[in-house]
């Protein structure tokens, strides 16, 4: 089992790939939530009124670019830190890519193209922003469930595919709906509490699927949940997602949910998204591709890895400073945006 | 067809469209940064309301730019595998700093920029718009940089074939890499020219034009007629520095297959791989050596001496003539342009109609300069994909050419339908009336903490 040699951790070649790892993880679970939700926002446009498609666009329209650069930061950190994997991972994912690529472009035009172009060609290019806000969730979960069963192949896997690749975008779509009721008042406000209704349902079944197959999809992950003595350590994971997720649904029939506890639903389930990234990160440490290529393994020269670590020193604080910034502008219940 | 040709279409396709956004956007965002402190300094509302015009333009592109952007993030992995495993040391870094240090600024700002006018002061405001600014430029900073390394690389040492860096300035500051920075820069500037004086003139030939018009097509002119000389002279500089460090690129943008003294400048030719020679050849005797070795009888290198090491010929040679011809268009409608309406007194509306629909024609003329230029020093680095060191067939990947050829018929479709939209709806809101003047805007809203 040479893949599992750990160098020394007090060697820079030990202990700079788990830092780059988790800054991997870190911006990838980052965009997870804040894409999310407005990925999230574009599903739920389905069946909205024309008024309030425009009012939903507007609650994301100053965020999305920066939401999505943490897509590129994550992405951008596995081609600078674990180059031999990045090319691994993007060519078993070929299509999958192509296909959220192609989501992405979609939505990201459409944003702008459904306000400048003319009037008649609105509902055209609110369709192109739902359609792909749609094929861009729905690529990431099927990417999310080839990755954790390292790329087999079989009916089965693709079966654990699907289910994520239908899961992921539930999840979206009821943290896109909590955004909503923390952004929106009135009517629009109402219905985002109906969407959250009819997507938790969703959410709570394909998390309890994905749970129960994923220890048959991976020998490896099945052998680190089912041990003891970690098992019990394990198991504030599924409980507080539980508890997070019935929260969540108690609070949906409550009044209280459209006035001072708007920002609850949101918080939650961003709660269920960091807690799932945690357990799927413990399941895969310390692979970078599972059962094949470990963080080490994979690690670019530690002399790179180190002039990049200065750069990340003292940008990633002033990154995460800038967007609460720029949160902070637009704080509140969201109005009308406009140039000025 | 042949995979790895195949991926370098895929990337080019997509590069190409990528490209034309930035190039855009790194120049107007200055030139927003200039209406904005105009309308401060002056109160005229001209300036605000270009500022407004101008600034859906390069939201626009920006939005463009993103997405084509994160298209490009994930083809180094699906087409280029072996380059990042081989030069990744060198490559990630310069990629990582430009995303930690610039795109990330630009996209933060971004949304203040456009939408947070009223809800942050003014000084705020247009602290905003200079973050952006600065952001887009250190982006084509550290791009240019790592690009500049794959023509010129320097500072590095190989290891069981693997690059590693021996000092990272000589890396960052290799020696193409200031010449390319500047070329670059100035490429934008001159597409923002064109395309401020080509919106303005359409403007008018349409009978639509606006307070904004005018000065805005002076700006454009006035910038096109300062920046085109200097890019004469950035391009011969580079021109000198491309034949020192990669003379088979220089031997394919002339054209020049057998070393010889006094080569001449041709205007036209057909660049013939098979008989090594040139077809239907025009050109004015030993201009070419005078023009790059300053010396009438100055010797040029032939492709002969580097072959199987040389780039594909025909296309170098046409891509480097589409260039240098639309820079000299360039020249003659910017400063022909500028001297007609300093006689007309600045008044737009009395500018000839041929001038007019020339600067119209001339909008996108930026975009097909640049995109050449950058033909000639991408397709130019060929064979290698890091110049001498490293082929760029050893490092394609083993994706099937059907696959490829599949995506790529996508991309293609998809970017010239985003491209046809693009172009129509600038044409859209430049002859749309106003939008009614913002009442609302002014007021500050009050910040709830929910």
């Amino acid at each position: 089992m040479n893949a599992l040699v750990t160098p020394l951790m007090s060697q820079p070649e030990g202990w700079l790939p788990l830092v780059f790892m988790g800054l991997m993880g870190l911006s990838l679970l980052i965009y997870v939530v804040l894409d999310g939700y407005d990925l999230g926002v574009g599903l739920l446009m389905m069946g909205a009124s024309d008024a309030q498609k425009d009012r939903m666009v507007d609650s994301i329209g100053p965020f999305w670019d920066a939401n999505e650069t943490w897509l590129v930061l994550g992405v951008g950190i596995l081609l600078v830190a674990f180059p031999k994997a990045h090319g691994l991972i993007l060519q078993a994912l070929y299509l999958p890519v192509a296909v959220m690529l192609l989501g992405l472009v979609l939505r990201g035009v459409a944003f702008d193209f459904r306000v400048k172009a003319p009037l008649a060609w609105k509902p055209f290019w609110n369709g192109v922003f739902i359609a792909g806000s749609a094929l861009a969730a729905g690529a990431q979960g099927w990417m999310l469930g080839r990755y954790i069963s390292g790329f087999a192949e079989g009916p089965g896997y693709s079966a654990f595919a699907a289910l994520i690749a239908l899961a992921l975008p539930a999840a979206y779509a009821l943290l896109g709906a909590g955004w909503l009721i923390m952004k929106m008042e009135g009517a629009l406000q109402r219905l985002a509490v109906q969407r959250a209704k009819l997507a938790w349902p969703a959410v709570v079944l394909g998390l309890i699927g994905v749970s129960l197959m994923t220890p048959w999809v991976s020998e490896t992950v099945s052998q680190r949940w089912f041990r003891m003595p970690e098992l019990i350590a394990l198991l504030p994971i599924p409980l507080m997602t539980a508890l997070a997720l019935l929260g969540l649904r108690a609070l949906l029939n409550s009044h209280r949910v459209l006035g001072k506890l708007c920002w609850l639903p949101f918080a939650l389930m961003s709660l269920v998204m960091v807690l799932g990234f945690l357990g799927l990160a413990y399941s895969l440490y310390p692979f970078v591709v599972i059962d094949r290529m470990t963080v080490w393994q994979a690690a670019a020269a530690s002399k790179s890895l180190a002039f990049i670590l200065w750069g990340v020193v003292f940008t990633l604080p002033a990154i995460l400073i800038y967007t609460v910034f720029a949160y902070r502008v637009f704080w509140g219940k969201a109005s009308e945006i406009r140039y000025a | 067809m042949d995979p790895v040709l195949l991926a370098r279409m895929q990337f080019a396709v997509n590069i190409t469209f990528h490209i034309l956004f930035p190039t855009i956007n790194i120049a107007l965002a200055w030139v927003l940064l200039f209406f904005r402190w105009r309308w401060l300094a002056t109160q005229q509302p001209a300036w605000l309301q270009a500022y407004r015009f101008w600034t859906k333009v390069f939201a626009l592109s920006f939005a463009l730019g993103v997405v084509s952007g994160i298209v490009m993030s994930f083809q180094f992995g699906t087409n280029w595998p072996g380059f990042m495993e081989r030069a990744g040391n060198i490559a990630g870094p310069l990629l990582g700093y430009e995303v930690m240090t610039a795109f990330f600024l630009e996209a933060s700002f971004l949304g203040v920029m456009l939408f947070g006018h009223g809800r942050v002061g003014e000084r705020v405001h247009l602290a905003a718009t200079f973050l952006v600014a600065f952001g887009t430029t250190l982006s084509a900073f550290w791009i240019l940089s790592l690009n500049s390394w794959m023509q010129t690389p320097q500072g590095y040492e190989i290891i069981a074939g693997e690059f590693h860096a021996l000092s990272w300035s000589a890396v960052i500051f290799n020696p193409s890499f200031p010449y390319r920075l500047a070329h670059k820069l100035l490429a934008s500037g001159l597409t923002v020219a064109f395309l401020l004086a080509g919106v303005s003139a359409w403007q008018l030939l349409k009978r639509k034009s606006q307070a904004s018009t005018a000065p805005v097509l002076r700006v454009g002119l006035t910038l096109g007629a300062l920046l085109i000389p200097l890019q004469i002279l950035v391009g011969d500089l580079h021109g000198l520095n491309t034949l020192k460090h990669q003379p088979a690129k220089v031997a394919a943008m002339e054209g020049v297959w057998q070393t010889e003294r006094g080569a001449p400048m041709l205007l036209f030719a057909w660049p013939n791989e098979s008989t090594r020679s040139n077809d239907y050849a025009l050109g004015i005797p030993k201009l070419a050596s005078l023009i790059l070795t300053h010396e009438a009888e100055g010797e040029i290198r032939g492709l002969d001496e580097f072959k199987g090491a040389h780039p594909p010929v025909a296309p170098v040679f046409f891509a480097f003539r589409a260039m240098v011809g639309t820079g000299m268009l360039m020249l003659a409608f910017s400063w022909l342009g500028l001297w007609l309406y300093r006689r007309r007194a600045w008044v737009a509306e009395r500018l000839p109609r041929s001038l007019l629909w020339g600067l119209s024609l001339m909008s996108f003329s930026g975009w097909l300069a640049t995109v050449s230029g950058w033909y000639v020093t991408e397709i130019g680095r060929q064979p290698f994909v890091v110049y001498g060191l490293l082929r760029t067939a050893d490092v394609a990947s083993a994706t099937p050419a059907p696959l490829i050829a599949l995506t790529l018929g996508g991309y293609l479709a998809l970017y010239g339908g985003l491209i046809a939209a693009y172009v129509w709806v600038i044409k859209y809101m430049a002859e749309k009336p106003l939008d009614a003047p913002p009442a609302a805007e002014r007021q500050v809203f009050s910040r709830s903490f929910a």
